[in-house]
């Protein structure tokens, strides 16, 4: 018996070091990748063998990254942009739910609304730029505005969804009660719908990064993809790639923040 | 005057493709502290006819009257327990089984007091700050008994209650169920498609026909059987005839 015991904690901890040897090996390849890339594009530029023109090198965006750190420009951009895109991304977010929550209530509108829905999510918003840019002026508000026009409608549908196909034997548990349309919605619908509304943040996140950026290759005089267009415009394709990084490891961390936060709302 | 007249029920409901006759002719009344029981072939409209006693649907056509007044959604007359628990996930037992109490506006120290009190008295103390993922079945369909009791309903609709339970369960909980309803002598009608559930709950079983659903049959239970508790009926000699006739009944209900 106890002998049984032994060998079953024995197999167990052999297949704990498996796990964990397994995962070392993943960690191993994902960082060859990464040297093998960073290192061959700048082997490659070195040697002429990619036009450095064009596609930079990593050295040249590292200085380039180090000097703009120092006079904090980068800051500076970094800012506006982090700001409308979280700005973006929440408005985008609350306003899908907070129309997703009108449609649950009145099924009439939610009829009635149903096939513009179709064509808006369908329509590409970004296209609706020079649009908002005119009526709401060049600056933050237009660029906030695209950021969260990008995610309004897909929030809306999505979180409609989930709103409608809650079980209805909750509700009914609460009509028994004498509860109000108001106090199912707080008690059952949206409690029971935050699961998909956390999911819905996450792909938001990614949305409001490209309204954003298109929004300031449209209009501003700052942010990161104002250095974009602005590093194609005087063909300095070092600042196009800086920026590039830039926003690929800050959408990454504010995607793992959403993650975050969706484990921890999970998890209770 | 009866403590629950249900007054010539019709239901049909209404898709765009049909119109699907639930419920016809339906007429009964119970008496104060009664159990009665509803068997019927699957589809024939018990969850319907629950549904309009306690006000959630409004039927096509007749009237109920509790103590002689239409039953109304907003006053708390009626409980409703369904096949399963329904226990909201996100929520702790206490905040469930206070759930009936917040919405109607009755939530107070003795309310809470109460609730609590009979929590621990069916047998759950201590889970209060638990969720109810982490409670078993049985455990979770007690705790619902209780959110449905909290709010003192004067009559209670029990659908299925005890269906997705395993039997030994299900065997505890009648008796547990019987016994609180005993004590707080609450009218109750039982929904179930056990035979045996019926014959050892109630004291009157009504067995309906479908499409439409009518009463068939009515069946009073024998003094002797209503005396005991649902485990005891079930092992005495009059519960074999009784089932024997109920059961040919409803064979010959059974579309085959
Ligand atoms: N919302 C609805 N819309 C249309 N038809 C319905 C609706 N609810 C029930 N019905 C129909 O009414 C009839 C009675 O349904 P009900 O759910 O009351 O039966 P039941 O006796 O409770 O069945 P079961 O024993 O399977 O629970 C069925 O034929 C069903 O198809
Ligand atoms: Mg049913």
């Amino acid at each position: 018996m106890n002998q049984d015991k032994k060998q079953v904690e024995l197999l167990h901890k052999n297949y704990l070091n498996s796990l964990k040897i397994e995962k070392r090996w993943v960690r191993f390849y994902q960082a060859i990748i990464f040297i093998v890339f960073f290192s061959g594009w700048e082997i490659l530029s070195r040697n002429q063998w990619i036009d450095p023109l064009i596609f930079s090198s990593p050295s040249k965006i590292w200085n380039l990254l180090l000097s703009k750190i120092q006079d904090g420009s980068l800051m500076t951009d970094l800012g506006v942009t982090l700001t409308e895109t979280i700005l973006g991304f929440l408005l985008g977010t609350l306003a899908g739910t907070i129309l997703a929550a009108i449609l649950w209530w009145s099924p009439m509108l939610s009829k009635i609304f149903d096939p513009y829905l179709v064509i808006l999510n369908a329509m590409p918003k970004v296209a609706l730029g020079p649009v908002l840019i005119v009526a709401l002026t060049p600056g933050y508000p237009s660029i906030i505005t695209m950021g969260a026009i990008i995610s309004v409608i897909i929030t809306t549908i999505v979180v409609y969804t989930s709103f409608k196909e809650v079980d209805p034997n909750y509700l009914k548990v609460l009509q028994t009660f004498g509860a109000t349309r108001f106090q199912c919605f707080k008690e059952a619908i949206l409690p029971a719908s935050f699961p998909t509304i956390i999911s819905a943040l996450k792909v938001n996140v990614g949305l409001s990064w490209v309204g954003v950026i298109v929004g300031e290759f449209l209009v501003s005089s700052k942010g990161l993809g104002y250095m974009i267009i602005y590093g194609f415009q005087v063909f300095n394709f070092t600042l196009v790639f800086l920026s590039l990084l830039v926003i690929a490891v800050f959408a990454t961390i504010m995607y793992q923040l959403v993650d975050l936060l969706e484990k921890k709302l999970i998890k209770e | 005057m009866s403590f629950l007249q249900v007054q010539d029920i019709h239901h049909t409901y209404f898709t765009k493709a049909t119109a699907t006759t639930a419920l016809s002719n339906i007429s009964f009344t119970v008496e104060e502290g009664e159990f009665v029981s509803l068997l019927g072939p699957s589809g024939c409209g018990k969850t319907t006819l629950l549904s309009i006693i306690s006000s959630l649907l409004k039927p096509t056509q007749g009237e109920i009257l509790l103590q002689g007044k239409p039953v109304s959604p907003s006053k708390n007359d009626v409980g409703y327990m369904l096949q399963q628990d329904y226990l909201f996930p996100w929520k702790t037992i206490e905040e469930n089984i206070l759930l009936g109490l917040k919405l109607s506006n009755q939530l107070n120290d003795k309310t809470k007091a109460a609730a609590l009190q009979l929590l621990q008295q069916i047998g759950l103390a201590g889970v209060e700050k638990q969720l109810p993922k982490q409670l078993s079945g049985g455990m979770r369909q007690r705790a619902a008994l209780v959110r449905t009791l909290s709010t003192e309903p004067k009559l209670l609709m029990l659908d299925e209650p005890f269906s997705a339970l395993d039997y030994q369960t299900k065997l505890k909980l009648e008796d547990l169920v019987s016994q609180t309803l005993d004590e707080y002598s609450k009218t109750a009608i039982l929904v179930t498609h056990d035979i045996g559930e019926a014959i050892a709950m109630s004291d009157r079983v009504f067995l309906l026909s479908s499409k439409p659903g009518r009463i068939y049959k009515i069946f009073e239970m024998p003094e002797e059987l209503r005396k005991l508790s649902p485990f005891e009926a079930r092992n005495h000699e009059a519960y074999q005839t009784i089932f024997q006739t109920i059961w040919k009944e409803l064979e010959s209900l059974e579309p085959r």
